[in-house]
C-alpha cells in the first residue's frame, strides 16, 4: 500500500495532535524546509531549477522554473533564411541532433512540395535511428548513474562513442551535425558504410543484451525505480505527454508506426508498450526501442541502394562546387543562394516527428518570403518537465532524481 | 510547387485519407455551432496540410471541449499551443494544434485576438495547456482569463516587452545579473 502514489501521499499528514502553531515570520509553517534544487546541480539534468517545501524527506510541494539557456530560437527562426537555421537545430536536442535535423528538413520540404530520393530517405532514417540509441543510452545510463550503478553507464557509453564515429564519417562532426539539407543532405554516405552500420549493430544488440543482464534484475534498482515516479495513462493525456514516457503509461503510439513519413512504412519493428508508467517502466520502453532501432538499422543497410541524394528541385539545389568556382554563373547562384536564400511558398504546416523523447513539431508559417514568418519548435522536453511536479508530490527527495532522469529532459530543447 | 503538392509519405496523402473524416466532423461542428465558427480554410482551397477552424474568441471552450470529447471527434492530444503576430487587426492569432489518437488524424483551431483583450484558458481541459498559455503570454503578451498562474516562463520576471513580437527588436538583449527568488506563494 505505501508502495503507491496515493499511499505515499497519505505519509504526508502530519501525525495526530500534532499541532502547527502560526508564526507570521514562518512563511513555511512548522517543520517544512524549502530546498532549491538548481539550475547548477548535479542531479539536474542540464540548467533546470526546482524549488521543493520538504516534510522530513518528502516532497509536499514543488514547482519548476527553466529558461536559463534560452537563446530565442523561434526569433531567430523569424530573421534566418531557412537554409540557415538548419543549424540552430542541432543545438536543440543535443543528445540526438540528427532527429532534428531530418525533422526539420521534413517540415521546409512539406512546405515546398520537395520529395527527396529514396536513397536520401534511406540515410534519413539511419540517422534517426542512430540519434534515437545514443539518446536512450545517455537516458538509461545517466538515470542508473543517478541512482548509484555506475558501470551500467560505462557499458553504454562505449557503444554510444562508437555509434558518434559512425555519424562523424557521415558528416564529419560528432555533436552538432547539421547534416541535412532542405531537399538533401549534406554529402553522401561514404562507401563500406553499410558495412561497418552492421557491424556496430551486432555489436551493440550483445552489449544491450549484457546491460539489460546487468541491470534489469538487480534487486536495488527494481527497489530504486519500481512504482516510483508514476504518471498513468490519464495524467499523460492531461499534460501531453509522448514518446517513450507516454508508452510506458500504456498509451500504444508511435508516430513512426500511425503517421509514418520517410520509408518507415518499408521496415518492420514493434512498438514495445509498458504498462505502469513508472521509472522503470520508462527504462524498459527505451532498452526494447533500443533493440527494435537495431532492427530498423541492420534493415535500412541491406535496403539502402546507390542513387542520388539531392532532390531535382532547382530552388533548393545547392550549386557543385566546381561550378561555383569556374563560372560566373554558378558564382553568382551560389552567392545568391547563401546570402538570400531560397524562397517558400505561403503557407502552414505543422510537421511532428517521433523524437527520441517523443514528438517534436515544427510549425512552420511562411509568407512566401526565404524567412518564415513564425518559425515554432514544439519540443516534447516542455511538456514532460511540466508533469513533473504533480510526478513526484508526495515522494521522496531521492526519488525525484530517479524521475527526473526517467524522462529525459534536455535543457536545449526545453529551453530552446 | 507549395504544400499542396502531394509527398507520399510527409504529409501529402493526409488530405486522402483524413478528407472525409474532415469533411464530415467539420459540418457537424457548423451544425453545433453556427456562427461560434468564423470561418474554415480547408487543405485544398488554402495552402496548409490539416484544416484550420477559425473560432470566436468567446466559444474557444466550447469547441476545444466539443473536439476533445464528442464521438467522432475524439481530438485528446494537445499537441501545441502558440500564436502569430499577424501585425494587422486583429493582431494575433492563436493557434490549438490538436492530435486524435485514436483515428490518428490532425486538426487546428484558431483565435483571432486583438492586442490587450484576453482568451479563456483551457487549463480547465488540458493541466497541461498551464506552461504553454504561459509561453504565448510571455513571448506576445496575450492574456489568458481563469489562468491559474499566468506569469512569465522562458524569460525572466524583470522583462519589459514581449520578445517574439514582431515590433521586439532581435536584439533587445536586457540583462539580469541576480537570480529570482523564491515565491512562497507558489508552495501553499
Amino acid at each position: 500500500m505505501t508502495n503507491t502514489r496515493e499511499g505515499r501521499r497519505s505519509q504526508i499528514e502530519l501525525p495526530v495532535g500534532y499541532q502547527v502553531e502560526h508564526d507570521p515570520d514562518d512563511l513555511w509553517g512548522d517543520a517544512r524546509v524549502v530546498v532549491n534544487i538548481g539550475p547548477t546541480h548535479p542531479a539536474m539534468h542540464g540548467a533546470l531549477r526546482m524549488v521543493a517545501k520538504l516534510n522530513g524527506e518528502t516532497i509536499e510541494k514543488s514547482y519548476c522554473e527553466f529558461g536559463f539557456t534560452h537563446r530565442a530560437k523561434e526569433k531567430l527562426g523569424e530573421n534566418r533564411t531557412f537554409h540557415n537555421f538548419t543549424v540552430y537545430t542541432d543545438r536543440l536536442n543535443y543528445c540526438s541532433a540528427l532527429i532534428n535535423n531530418v525533422t526539420y528538413a521534413l517540415a521546409v520540404e512539406k512546405l515546398m512540395g520537395i520529395q527527396v530520393p529514396e536513397r536520401c530517405m534511406w540515410i534519413r532514417m539511419i540517422c534517426c535511428e542512430l540519434a534515437r540509441i545514443m539518446d536512450h543510452l545517455i537516458c538509461i545510463g545517466i538515470n542508473a548513474v543517478d541512482l548509484g550503478a555506475f558501470s551500467f553507464f560505462l557499458y553504454g557509453f562505449h557503444q554510444r562513442e562508437e555509434a558518434y564515429t559512425l555519424v562523424e564519417k557521415l558528416c564529419g562532426a560528432r555533436l552538432t551535425t547539421s547534416f541535412t539539407r532542405i531537399g538533401g543532405l549534406m554529402a553522401d554516405a561514404p562507401d563500406g558504410f553499410e558495412r561497418e552500420l552492421k557491424a556496430w549493430v551486432e555489436k551493440t544488440r550483445k552489449v544491450i543484451d549484457e546491460m539489460d543482464e546487468l541491470l534489469t534484475n538487480n534487486k536495488i534498482w527494481k527497489k530504486r525505480t519500481v512504482g516510483v515516479g508514476v504518471f498513468n495513462k490519464e495524467d499523460c493525456m492531461q499534460y501531453s505527454f509522448s514518446g517513450p514516457n507516454a508508452r510506458a503509461a500504456g498509451i500504444d503510439l508511435d508516430l513512426r508506426r500511425d503517421q509514418p513519413c520517410l520509408l518507415y512504412k518499408e521496415v518492420e519493428f514493434d512498438v514495445p508498450v509498458a504498462q505502469n508508467g513508472d521509472v522503470f517502466d520508462r527504462y524498459m520502453v527505451r532498452l526494447s526501442e533500443i533493440r527494435q532501432s537495431l532492427n530498423i538499422l541492420s534493415q535500412c543497410a541491406d535496403k539502402m541502394k546507390k542513387g542520388p541524394i539531392w532532390s531535382e528541385d532547382k530552388r533548393v539545389r545547392i550549386p557543385e562546387k566546381t561550378v561555383v568556382h569556374n563560372t560566373m554563373e554558378g558564382m553568382i547562384h551560389h552567392f545568391k543562394f547563401f546570402m538570400t536564400g531560397f524562397e517558400v511558398p505561403p503557407g502552414e504546416a505543422y510537421t511532428q516527428f517521433e523524437a527520441a523523447n517523443g514528438e517534436l513539431g515544427f510549425y512552420i508559417v511562411s509568407k512566401g518570403a526565404s524567412r518564415a514568418h513564425r518559425m515554432r519548435i514544439r519540443g516534447p522536453s516542455v511538456w514532460h518537465f511540466q508533469g513533473i511536479s504533480p510526478m513526484v508530490e508526495g515522494e521522496k527527495i531521492a526519488d525525484m532524481v530517479a524521475a527526473l532522469g526517467s524522462i529525459n529532459i534536455i535543457a536545449g530543447e526545453l529551453d530552446r | 510547387m507549395d504544400i499542396r503538392h502531394p509527398i507520399p509519405g510527409n504529409g501529402g496523402d493526409w488530405a486522402v485519407k483524413f478528407g472525409e473524416i474532415w469533411n464530415s466532423q467539420i459540418s457537424q461542428v457548423r451544425d453545433t455551432f453556427g456562427a461560434g465558427i468564423e470561418d474554415i480554410k480547408m487543405p485544398d482551397t488554402y495552402p496548409t496540410d490539416v484544416p484550420i477552424v477559425y473560432v470566436q474568441r468567446s466559444k474557444i471552450l466550447e469547441v476545444l471541449k466539443y473536439f476533445k470529447e464528442s464521438v467522432g471527434f475524439e481530438y485528446g492530444f494537445l499537441a501545441d499551443i502558440t500564436a502569430t503576430d499577424e501585425s494587422g487587426s486583429p493582431r494575433f492569432e492563436v493557434a490549438y494544434q490538436l492530435f486524435s489518437h485514436s483515428r490518428l488524424c490532425r486538426i487546428r483551431i484558431k483565435v483571432r485576438v486583438p492586442e490587450g483583450e484576453a482568451i479563456p484558458s483551457a487549463v480547465s481541459l488540458w493541466k497541461g495547456a498551464d506552461w504553454a498559455e504561459r509561453e504565448v503570454f510571455d513571448m506576445f503578451g496575450i492574456t489568458f482569463s481563469g489562468h491559474p498562474n499566468l506569469r512569465r516562463i522562458l524569460m525572466d520576471e524583470r522583462w519589459v516587452g514581449h520578445p517574439l513580437r514582431k515590433d521586439y527588436p532581435i536584439r533587445g538583449y536586457q540583462i539580469f545579473t541576480d537570480s529570482q527568488a523564491v515565491d512562497p506563494e507558489r508552495l501553499k
